[in-house]
């Protein structure tokens, strides 16, 4: 691999880590499902460069399947759901970005970090990917604990498998097709399940406030 | 091989047909069918694999050995006997008005579907399909928690949703770790996460990636064990569910999560040469006893404190495996077929008791045996067996987990005691009273099936008397495949 291939996935790599500390900070669903689609565009960019890269054909395969479920089908499935569940303007204000920001510092060097000694063994792609992958990881987890509403949590939840599967393409040139695809099909059933289940809880409760969630509890 | 293709086709064919099946009144025998079917392959075969040997299908895609031949048994069966017993449950439910026609097509259909992605997940030899039948798992039955449309419903199945599908994505990450590590030494092929490929090379994988892709790895599938401090989703789920999803859940997906973390330890074990992925299952193991012993004496509901119980048995179970060595793995596995058994016994005695006294609070259940002999019989024995009373097979296994600590890791054994006897005292004391003491329910509109409940019993005495010589043979092997 060139050094230029290489600093072009570090860009994408980046591009990924800006978006997800972007999500992190976004108080508006609807741009929220735009950045989800942006990252997707970038894992696909970086899948494509890896592939053209190291020559591994499927890679174009799983690029392809990136780019018509997590850039075209999910946030065409969302801006509906949204649309449908009247959300579409709704604004989050629970949250404290600056500290989220630092937070989401902490994670990233937490990742890196946790990530440094595997990354030693990677062959020839550009080391620090595995570390951001683990930090987009780490950062999806940390929005989905700290939003309240439904919405968010299922963008956090799918932000989360962008990562995994950037994990999957940088560390190890993408997993067996098998794999992707049922990964794929997972995460689509997943989230039309996800739509049934909002309508559910707007109809019981009359609000996709996650705070009415919160009945269960020990006594 | 043919065996195995109708084990996997049955239930993937059941779930569509039950769905366009759709409401009429004979479905529940129609799934009860699809799961004897199921059932019949499973024994169809295990016969071919105690004869045949490990036997691999579809270009090694599948692979079936001593250890999980057992558990597609237990499931297939379990399977059967639920669906048995959730064709009067529904019944009756349906009577009640919590169940609709639409409802049940989405449960009978999901049912079928639960048991596929089980079975895919128990049969398939790539690390990366086993992933994606767990995650499947999950998406199969949050619905079915979901199905009452209770708010306590609705929250438990989000709950469950979001903690399992966060705790999975974990395993995934493990996963890829995993394929990282593995590509190293066996190449970028399709074959680089089948387990047979990479049990052959355990020993060259490189340990540090291995050590992290099982911490990952332990963490995602535990979260589905339920071990602490992963198990937040575990009662609610199994408490605002139809209670044959709790008792498929508790005495099958459990299982079938467990197996996926055993399979992967025997990977680590083999690279790491330290006894670093054993450690790691006892202290979650040991953590997860204690804490779910110290929560079942606060519990209300029957169903929350029989799920308590599960993750404190699942605990025991991993302890055990965590410990290694041929006794304590032909325990745990021992104790994962008879917590199966006896776990699913429970929760169809249960369910039928709170479908008469038309609440799942344990105060208000009272005098079982005086309405409804069987179903009090049923529970108090039940209840006895999980306990650890002898002679059932889950004193077996506990004397037998128990005594392998005592002189190996003789610190842990005032803990198991102290957690065993605390989850005696909390699980008998609210028991005994909704069996016996007074009452004024009225019997139920439908006779409750209660065959499954006495063979599931009968097998769990059977095993603790005498394990036939077969079994036997087989636990034990599968035990020395654990190493």
């Amino acid at each position: 691999m060139t050094p230029f291939t290489s600093q072009v996935i570090n860009l994408f790599a980046s591009v990924l880590l800006l978006i997800a500390f972007a999500m992190l900070a976004q108080r508006r669903i609807v741009t929220l499902i735009n950045l989800f689609a942006v990252q997707g565009l970038a894992l696909v960019g970086s899948t494509v460069t890896v592939a053209w890269a190291t020559g591994q054909h499927h890679l174009y395969w799983s690029a392809g399947i990136t780019f018509v479920l997590k850039v075209v089908a999910l946030p065409l499935i969302l801006h509906r759901l949204i649309r449908r569940l009247n959300v579409k303007w709704d604004i989050e204000t629970l949250i404290n970005i600056p500290t989220m920001m630092l937070v989401g510092i902490v994670l990233v060097v937490f990742a890196f970090n946790l990530a440094l000694p595997i990354s030693e063994f990677s062959q020839s792609i550009a080391r620090g990917t595995l570390g951001i992958a683990l930090a987009c990881v780490l950062m999806s987890f940390l929005m989905m604990i700290t939003r309240s509403k439904a919405v968010p949590q299922v963008i956090g939840f799918l932000a989360m498998e962008n990562g995994l599967f950037f994990a999957a393409t940088s560390a190890t040139y993408g997993m067996p097709m098998v794999v992707e695809l049922g990964i794929a099909l997972d995460v689509l059933v997943g989230m039309i399940i996800l739509g049934v289940f909002m309508f559910q809880i707007r109809e019981q409760f009359d609000s996709l406030d996650i705070h009415h969630l919160e009945k269960l509890k020990e006594d | 091989m043919e065996a195995f293709i109708a084990l996997l086709a049955i239930p993937l064919f059941g779930g569509p047909f039950l769905w366009l099946w759709g409401d009429r009144p004979s479905a529940p025998e129609v799934n009860a069918g699809f799961s004897l079917a199921t059932f019949a392959a499973s024994a169809w075969l295990t016969a071919e694999v105690i004869s045949g040997g490990p036997i691999t299908a579809f270009g090694e895609q599948f692979f079936i050995d001593a250890l999980n031949v057992f558990l597609v048994a237990l499931t297939a069966f379990v399977g059967f006997t639920t669906s048995l017993f959730s064709r009067p449950y529904m019944r009756i439910e349906r009577d009640k008005g919590k169940m609709t026609g639409p409802r049940l097509r989405l449960y009978h259909s999901m049912y079928q579907a639960f048991m596929a992605t089980m079975l895919l997940a128990l049969t398939t030899n790539n690390l990366g399909i086993l992933w994606v039948a767990m995650e499947a798992a999950t998406l199969a039955t949050v619905l079915l928690v979901s199905v009452y449309r209770t708010a306590a419903s609705l929250e438990a199945a989000w709950k469950y949703f979001i903690l399992c599908g966060v705790g999975i994505a974990q395993a995934l990450f493990g996963t890829i770790l995993l394929y990282f590590a593995a590509e190293r030494v066996l190449g970028a092929e399709g074959n680089a996460l089948l387990w047979t490929h990479l049990n052959l090379v355990k020993a060259d994988l490189e340990p540090a990636i291995m050590s992290l892709a099982f911490v990952f790895l332990l963490v995602g599938y535990g979260t589905k064990i339920g071990l602490v401090p992963l198990h937040n989703w575990l009662p609610d789920a199994h408490a605002e569910g139809p209670t044959p999803i709790s008792a498929v859940l508790s005495g099958l997906l459990l299982n079938v999560a467990l197996y996926s973390v055993i399979r992967c330890k025997v990977l680590a074990d083999g690279a790491l040469e330290s006894r670093f992925a054993g450690n790691m299952m006892m202290g979650f193991g040991l953590l997860s006893v204690v804490v779910a012993a110290f929560f079942l004496s606060r519990q209300r509901d029957v169903k929350r404190m029989f799920a308590y119980s599960s993750i404190e048995h699942m605990g025991l179970v991993t302890f055990a495996f965590g410990m290694a060595g041929p006794i304590a793995n032909f325990a745990g596995l021992l104790h994962m077929t008879v917590h199966s058994l006896v776990k699913s016994a429970i929760f169809f005695a249960v369910g039928h008791a709170a479908q008469k006294a038309g609440t799942q609070v344990m105060e208000d259940i009272r005098g079982l045996v005086k309405v409804s002999p069987t179903v009090g019989w049923g529970l108090m024995i039940g209840t006895l067996a999980i306990l650890g009373m002898p002679p059932f097979g889950v004193f077996a296994s506990e004397f037998l987990i128990l005594t392998t600590a005592m002189r190996e890791h003789p610190w842990a054994t005032p803990f198991l005691l102290l957690a065993l006897g605390v989850a005696f005292a909390a699980v008998f004391s609210r028991v005994q009273p909704m069996v016996f003491g007074d009452t004024h329910m009225k019997p139920l509109a439908h006779q409750p099936a209660l065959v499954p409940v006495f063979v599931h019993l009968g097998l769990g005495l059977l095993l603790g008397l005498y394990i036939p010589p077969y079994l036997a043979a087989w636990y034990q092997e599968a035990a020395r495949l654990l190493g």
